[in-house]
């Protein structure tokens, strides 16, 4: 189900340059971002994908070029980093003002990611799965326009990431923020966004709409014909079969 | 031929069979051929030894503080130790008694704690104060680091003789010198905790819009409050040994002032008494650290478990 009706961006980048030490991370980059629309973005290690990440997150900033981004963003890292000196339901609420602070708010995020009843745990005692749930309620708590995933995945078992992703799934298309998904999983981009960026030498270096009927299961002629593209853009030149 | 060679004799070693043009072949040679299996059920978990040296742990810990006792009342009994050089165990015990009967050794130890914790308070909360003001302000640190870090060098009991002729022979010169000894172990470890708060949180909260202030309450401070009590831990211990040698120098009241009186009068039964009180303080200090620990990091997990 493609929305039709053009929808208002959420990103705007434009001739953005990147450079760590000579070296262009980001070389007169572009990226438009629909409001609600789910974007992944591919590329090798070291191609800049979580420095682009940075900057829509205000933790790094550009050399040159214009970026646009929503007022509210909220960002959701690889590791989960709770405050440990603070309960569950201390850390979901952090960053909002103390009337909005309210155990019942922070309780009604926690049920949204199936957490409702570790809302007075501290956070060493949470599973990863859990702790990254925990950094997803948080998240979501803003209400973000702009969702920024920083392979929020990477870290989790192969059944708790299945798990958590077809979580983050029901969540964007309950709040429809525009979501940046960092990863390097080609399959978990396919299966996620609505547009998949591969990041190649600063640029985008293929923009792919995934056509297909959510949701998804990962398998089918069309499916596998993207993933093909990806991984050739990717530089793995012959899939293997999906792990 | 291989194929079949392989087959007759599924013991050889493919590496031993003649090279086969069929690669398919050569590996079921390899399958086909027995490994040497060795039998790791065979070295059972022995219970006997282990479990048996575990249950004699605490006898054998005891044996030689027990047999030490032994030896020192043995040897002080048989007259092989004039009392004069060491009191018997048996004379020791009930110096402690008299002492305790006619409340001087309660008012020596109320006298001599009030004074290492007047000095600790002090030193730690200075210390506390110059470590966060250095931690958070690089201004802070430039005015107050180098400074400390110079002090810190003197060894502070060589500041006795001064603090003497400032302060007198009162309780002032020797609450001073245990603040003084205390300040730099909280001071050093309060800007290690500050400093050392992890990035990546700081990046949450800058993320999620977090004030200085908020910032500094919500994530640098408690982040460096473990550091914080480590280093007023040390401080107890330090203020302990502050004390006794400020008391040794003059005293007219407290456990020092007992000791020394005792000394005079080759008493040595009173002086083991005040030796032992002032060990039972230092234990006393360690658990009163242990119980902060608890109450204020309830969030960490060696904590919790410990």
């Amino acid at each position: 189900m493609t929305t039709p009706p053009p929808a208002q961006p959420a990103v705007i980048m434009r001739d953005v340059v990147k450079a760590f030490a000579a070296r262009r991370i980001l070389d007169d980059f572009a990226l438009t971002i629909a409001r609600g629309e789910f974007v992944a973005l591919l590329g090798r290690s070291g191609s800049g994908k979580t420095t682009l990440l940075r900057i829509l997150a205000e933790l790094d900033t550009v050399d040159e070029g214009t970026v646009l981004a929503p007022r509210n963003r909220s960002v959701v890292f690889q590791e989960p980093r709770l405050i440990p000196s603070e309960r569950v339901w201390r850390n979901v609420l952090l960053g909002l003002s103390r009337r909005e602070s309210t155990l019942a708010r922070a309780q009604e995020a926690l049920a949204e990611v199936n957490l409702a009843d570790h809302a007075r745990a501290w956070p060493h005692t949470l599973s990863g799965g859990e702790a990254q749930r925990v950094a997803l309620a948080r998240a979501l708590v803003h209400r973000p326009d702009l969702l920024l995933l920083d392979e929020p995945f990477a870290a989790l078992d192969a059944l708790t990431r299945l798990r958590t992703q077809a979580l983050v799934h029901e969540l964007w298309h309950r709040h429809r923020p525009a979501v940046l998904l960092v990863t390097h999983d080609v399959d978990e981009a396919l299966r996620l966004a609505d547009r998949v960026v591969v990041l190649t030498d600063g640029k985008v270096g293929l923009d792919l709409r995934v056509d297909l009927p959510r949701p998804r299961e990962g398998a089918g002629s069309r499916f596998d014909d993207l993933r093909t593209q990806l991984l050739a853009e990717l530089g793995v030149a012959r899939p293997s079969s999906p792990a | 031929m291989t194929v079949q060679d392989s087959r007759r004799a599924p013991g050889e070693l493919a590496r031993d069979l003649p090279a086969s043009d069929d690669p398919a072949a050569a590996e079921r040679a390899t399958l086909a051929a027995p490994l040497d299996l060795t039998d790791l059920s065979r070295r059972r978990n022995a219970p006997g030894r282990r479990a048996g040296l575990r249950r004699a742990r605490w006898l054998l810990r005891g044996l030689l503080p027990v047999g030490l006792v032994i030896a020192w009342q043995w040897s002080t009994s048989s007259g092989l130790v004039p009392p004069t050089t060491l009191a018997s165990p048996k004379s020791v015990l009930e110096a402690a008694r008299d002492l305790i009967a006619d409340g001087e050794l309660q008012t020596a130890l109320r006298v001599s704690a009030g004074r290492a914790l007047t000095g600790l308070v002090i030193g730690a909360g200075i210390g506390v104060a110059a470590g966060l003001v250095a931690g958070l302000w690089k201004l802070g640190e430039e005015l107050v680091d180098s400074t400390l870090q110079m002090l810190r060098t003197v060894p502070f009991i060589a500041l006795i003789p001064l603090f003497v002729v400032w302060f007198g022979i009162g309780d002032t010169p020797k609450i001073v010198l245990i603040a003084v000894a205390c300040v730099f172990p909280v001071y050093l470890n309060t800007f290690a905790g500050v400093r050392g708060v992890d990035r990546r949180l700081i990046e949450v909260g800058q993320v999620f819009g977090l004030s200085r202030t908020r910032m500094i309450t919500r994530l640098v401070l408690p982040n460096a409050l473990p550091s914080v009590l480590v280093g007023i831990r040390y401080a107890m211990g330090i203020s302990l040994l502050a004390l006794v040698a400020a008391e040794q120098i003059n005293a007219s009241s407290g456990l020092g002032a007992l000791v020394m009186n005792a000394s005079n009068q080759i008493r040595t039964d009173i002086v083991i008494v005040g030796v032992v009180v002032y060990a039972l303080l230092g234990l006393l200090v360690d658990l009163v650290v242990r119980l902060l620990e608890r109450l204020l990091l309830p969030w960490r997990p060696t904590i919790v478990k410990s």
